[in-house]
């Protein structure tokens, strides 16, 4: 069963309870006046009407009036819209009454509009009770799965053999590749023996050119391991390293102040 | 049973929900209404002569097998099954009006009731019962409410003409407001003496 709000449901009994009281009930965090006894203020003015036992095409306004504010206030309806606006137009057609009629034929009850909308609520409740009776009748019948709200078509069960299962399993493991495998080096560069290398052709030769240190065929390895030991050496201060104008041959010579020490 | 009948009462008893005329002809196409007809008939005359727990129901624009209502309460007791639940008198009010009066809109509803009536008609709108029908004309263009399929079934009626007619409420049902003809208004002649 769904979650109902319970604004439209009644657990039990029938809908229009007989008691006369209201309850004050929290809802939504909102302060909510549940009129459990009457469904409105035409349904409280209605009760009025056949209790006070008054012709509903002859309200004597000011009597009503009168019942209706009494009413409101023992029920502690102060809190409802609906009839505080109820109560106003009801003081309102009182205060009408009391002007002076004309002699003339146009004069209009100021009542007419508050009992046509009497009947004709007294006329809905009277669709109500039919419903009410129908809905009950249907209660008491139970169809093969009650559904309360319109659900979704209910989804076939699945119909699944072991062999489907199986060869579901078979193409899904098709389906994985080979792990594609990469091997790692542990650093390839030997910038220790590049440094060595430089160290002794410094040795022969007061200056040299980057050519004489890489040659042409070097790998990457190669390169970036003398490129990286040329600079550990001048970071040393063994050597300095020139280059007359950008992408010209790196010169590299013996720096002289090192060769003092 | 005939054949036929054996196969429209399988239908009916695989599925929860009424089942109208239209989708039971899609059981056999060569079948013609008439012979569905005959067959329905036959089904509801087998359970209501021979003695069956459930009986064949004209509902809600289709057919629907449903427990004979003197096992309600056993079947309750017992658990198998719970009865829905009543809906408050708020909610039966604005549904009463909905169904004479639609397609119609929220103010409208509110100047019969009295009342506001927006969070029922959402949870009426939520619980199947009522649905967006369309839009009225003029300022705002306010959500026109009608009823559904499943009001029809909550309410046992076979159709919306099964209501009540406006004349044979003890209270004349007037036509629309605006357009009520005096001189059919008996009360509003009544009403000004």
């Amino acid at each position: 069963m769904t979650s109902i709000n319970p604004e439209i449901v009644v657990s039990g009994g029938s809908a229009y309870v007989p008691s006369r009281e209201s309850r004050v009930t929290s809802h939504d965090s909102a302060f909510v006046v549940e009129l459990s006894a009457f469904s409105g203020p035409l349904d409280l003015l209605l009760a009025l009407i056949r209790d006070e036992k008054v012709d509903i095409y002859d309200i004597p306004i000011a009597r009503v009036a009168e019942q209706f504010l009494l009413r409101i206030r023992t029920l502690g309806l102060n809190d409802a819209a609906d009839y505080l606006e109820m109560a106003a137009r009801l003081l309102r057609i009182k205060a009408q009454m009391l002007l002076p009629r004309g002699e003339g034929d146009d004069w209009e009850d100021p009542r007419a509009e508050l009992v046509r909308r009497l009947l004709e609520y007294q006329q809905m409740r009277e669709i109500v009770d039919v419903l009410e009776h129908r809905a009950d009748e249907r209660r008491r019948q139970f169809a093969r799965a009650y559904l309360p709200t319109e659900a979704a078509p209910p989804q076939a069960p699945l119909a699944l053999s072991l062999s489907e299962l199986l060869s579901a399993v078979d193409r899904v493991l098709r389906f994985v590749r080979e792990p594609n495998m990469h091997e790692v080096v542990a650093r390839p560069l030997d910038v220790p023996a590049a440094i060595d290398l430089i160290r002794s052709l410094l040795a022969l030769k007061a200056r040299l050119r980057w050519t004489d240190v890489v040659r042409a065929d070097a790998a990457p390895w190669q390169v970036l391991s003398a490129l990286l030991g040329l600079l550990e050496l001048a970071r040393l201060g063994e050597l300095r390293v020139a280059q007359p104008r950008p992408f010209a041959n790196v010169e590299i010579s013996r720096d002289p102040t090192s060769e003092a020490a | 049973m005939t054949p036929l009948a054996k196969l429209l009462e399988a239908a009916l008893f695989a599925s929860a929900r009424p089942v109208p005329l239209d989708e039971l002809a899609a059981l056999d196409a060569e079948v013609s209404p008439a012979a569905l007809r005959a067959a329905l008939d036959e089904i509801r005359v087998h359970y209501d002569s021979e003695g069956h727990g459930v009986e064949l129901t004209e509902i809600a624009g289709g057919w629907q097998v449903l427990t004979r209502s003197e096992y309600t309460e056993a079947i309750e007791r017992a658990q198998l099954a719970a009865r829905p639940q009543r809906l408050s008198a708020a909610a039966l009010e604005t549904l009463a009006i909905v169904a004479y009066r639609q397609p119609i809109g929220r103010s409208e509803i509110e100047d019969i009731r009295g009342v506001n009536v927006g969070s029922i008609l959402k949870s009426l709108n939520e619980r199947g019962l009522i649905d967006v029908v369309g839009r009225a004309e003029g300022l705002g263009r306010p959500l026109l409410y009608g009823t559904t399929p499943l009001f029809l079934e909550h309410f046992a009626l076979r159709h919306l003409e099964e209501l009540p007619r406006a004349d044979e409420l003890a209270i004349a049902m007037r036509p629309r407001l605006a357009d009520a003809p005096p001189s059919a208004d008996e009360t509003a002649a009544d009403a000004s003496p």
